[in-house]
């Protein structure tokens, strides 16, 4: 850890603030200790609800980086989770069912995808850009809902899961990946949000021109972002796809876009642990509302008015103060 | 494929295409002028069309549920606008994007927890139910009615925008608000205005649609998502590109899954064409946008100068 630059450790914005590492070492305790209370007390929906939110987690972190940190509103990033969920029946139709190739199967189409996308959309700014991801995850909506091939609106069950070479490990191994992939990513965008790239990402978001005069190009630091997160939220997708053994178009809905955004704004927008806060707070408010009523919507449509009308620094920004003396 | 056919899905094209121009038009002033993302828009088609459904059922008359689906709108818009909306203008557009959302959420729930699952059916007048004879060519007279409706609603905007004093200040107010309200307008009502116009039109788009959508929760969606595109592929803003956007994206879209399928079997292997044919189809209006943004990003009729 000394080898990297300034205060040192991987999240000095953290310990500036005392409880936030307590937090952070609670939340991977709690993470990990969740297969193993399962195991002892036979609770198998424990770990299925824990892995989705480690999944929405993995995909929120994703967005943020473009969304938080490049100030970017993306309302399509559901169709970079659905990609990343169809490669693994797509992958084993062409015989590929190594998970690993799978894998670089997923950087190899998804990765020019949002590039293709993420170039296009940032010909546009503001109200434009956000109708411009939604239109075009939309158009992946509809490509996936016309894929006969892979069951069409209704999805198709998985007939073959990826094949990482570990023998009998099933959904507590896959959890556990899950749950080392997100640390992982989520060190990353730490790194990140304090690179060169992460400072003019930041910048651009606070005045774009002021950095074009200052002789940087933002763009491709916009674009770059966007695939990234693009990337990160197909990982996302790929491990939704092998954990619930199903995919369908209904992971690429424009609703899903919408809530990916509602968790990084609700565990607070641009911070390096919101997007996991958020994802976790936001489906368990989903869990404890479907228990208590069947209407649950119309009780969450509101609670995310009052978000967003009321919680600007988000969860995670009321926790740990202000993360880095950032901006916002 | 006959020459009828092909007249029959052309008119369908344009007939849809002014549905979609009923939305846009509202929404496109909603987004250049007051800069504020209504995603809620499809809500407000929603309700328009329960709301003619509702008065259909019992008073059986469906100019009574045109008439109250229009003007109920228009005033709900009003109340909305003045409870919530007009706060939400002052904030950035992602609060925008969730508020909106989480009312779209609410909606679609509240309706389904009001009128069930089911589709609720909205008959035709019967005095359009039976198809007319245009030179031996037989059409619905219901679509034909709406054709009529869409662009007898264009004209009046265009009257309404390009000839009179509050045209002109919508007009200004899409190219540069701030200057509107430096200049002394009162920006708040003409905000107001304009929203309920719009809320107005959506309800207008959502009771004519009634009888030949189907109209149930989450019916506003797939139409807000087609409206956006026509929106940004006719310039934020601007009438006029929402209307011909809107001609554009209706014809593309119902000639794509209507026509394309054909060409594609005379063209491919069938087996080949059965796969290809639909995705095509109903990705053709996203690419002609992906297209439209790679050579023109503020659309076809910019009014947007900062």
């Amino acid at each position: 850890m000394s080898a990297l630059p300034t205060s040192g450790g991987a999240l000095p914005a953290l310990r500036r603030w005392h409880a936030a590492p307590y937090l952070v070492t609670a939340l991977v305790i709690a993470g990990v200790s969740v297969p193993l209370y399962a195991g002892m007390t036979g609770d198998s929906y424990l770990v299925a609800i824990m892995s989705r939110i480690l999944v929405y987690a993995l995909a929120a972190v994703g967005l943020n980086l473009c969304l938080g940190f490049g100030g970017m509103i993306s309302m399509g990033h559901a169709m970079y989770l659905g990609l990343g969920a169809y490669i693994v029946p797509v992958a084993a139709d062409l015989g590929v069912t190594n998970g690993w190739l799978q894998l670089l199967l997923l950087v190899l189409a998804v990765g020019p995808i949002a590039g293709v996308v993420g170039a296009i959309s940032l010909r546009t700014r503001g109200i434009a850009f956000i109708m411009i991801t939604l239109a075009f995850a939309q158009m992946f909506f509809f490509l996936c809902v016309s894929f006969k091939r892979y069951g069409g609106d209704e999805g198709i069950s998985l007939q073959q899961l990826s094949d990482f070479g570990v023998q009998g490990s099933g959904k507590t191994g896959l959890y556990y990946a899950l749950l080392a992939t997100l640390i992982v990513v989520i060190a990353a965008s730490d790194r990140l949000k304090r690179s060169r790239f992460g400072l003019v990402l930041q910048a651009a978001r606070i005045n774009e021109r002021r950095v074009g005069a200052l002789g940087t190009n933002p763009l491709p630091y916009q674009l770059l972002a966007y695939v990234l997160s693009a990337l990160v939220c197909a990982i996302a997708g790929f491990f939704l796809a092998n954990l619930t053994g199903f995919v369908s178009p209904a992971s690429l809905a424009w609703t899903v876009s919408g809530e990916l955004i509602v968790m990084v704004v609700l565990g607070g927008l641009g911070t390096v642990m919101g997007p996991l806060v958020g994802a976790l707070s936001f489906l368990l408010v989903e869990e404890g509302l479907k228990a208590l009523t069947e209407h649950w919507l119309v009780i969450l449509g509101p609670l995310i008015v009052l978000m967003a009308l009321l919680l600007r620094r988000g969860l995670w920004g009321l926790v740990a103060g202000r993360e880095g003396g950032d901006a916002r | 494929m006959s020459p009828d056919f092909l007249l029959t899905q052309l008119l369908n094209g344009i007939q849809f295409g002014l549905l979609l121009f009923l939305m846009a038009a509202g929404l496109t002033l909603v987004f250049g002028i007051m800069s504020f993302i209504n995603l809620a828009h499809g809500s407000l088609y929603m309700v328009g069309a329960y709301v003619a459904a509702t008065t259909y059922v019992h008073t059986e008359s469906f100019s009574l549920a045109v008439v109250a689906s229009v003007a109920g709108l228009f005033v709900l818009a009003l109340v909305l606008d003045r409870l919530a909306f007009a706060a939400l203008q002052q904030r950035d557009h992602l609060q925008q994007v969730l508020a909106t959302f989480g009312v779209v959420i609410f909606a679609n729930e509240a309706v389904r927890m009001v009128f069930g699952n089911a589709p609720v059916y909205l008959d035709a007048p019967a005095a359009l139910s039976q198809p007319v004879s245009i030179l031996g060519f037989n059409y619905s007279a219901y679509r034909l009615m709406i054709i009529a409706a869409g662009l007898l609603v264009a004209l009046a905007l265009h009257l309404l925008i390009d000839r009179t004093r509050a045209g002109m200040l919508i007009r200004a107010g899409a190219s540069n608000r701030k200057m509107v309200s430096a200049l002394g307008v009162n920006i708040g009502w003409l905000n107001s205005f304009i929203f309920a116009l719009g809320a107005a039109l959506a309800g207008l788009a959502g009771a004519i649609a009634g009888p030949i959508l189907s109209v149930q929760a989450g019916m506003g969606e797939p139409v807000l998502i087609l409206t956006l595109v026509v929106i940004v592929i006719g310039g934020i803003g601007s009438v006029r590109g929402a209307f011909f956007g809107a001609l554009t994206v209706g014809v593309i879209d119902t000639l794509g899954r209507g026509v394309m399928p054909t060409i594609l079997n005379a063209l491919l292997d069938p087996s080949i064409a059965g796969a290809v044919g639909p995705a095509l189809a109903s990705a053709g209006v996203y690419v002609l946008m992906a297209a439209v943004l790679a050579f023109k990003p503020d659309g076809l009729f910019p009014v947007r100068y900062t």
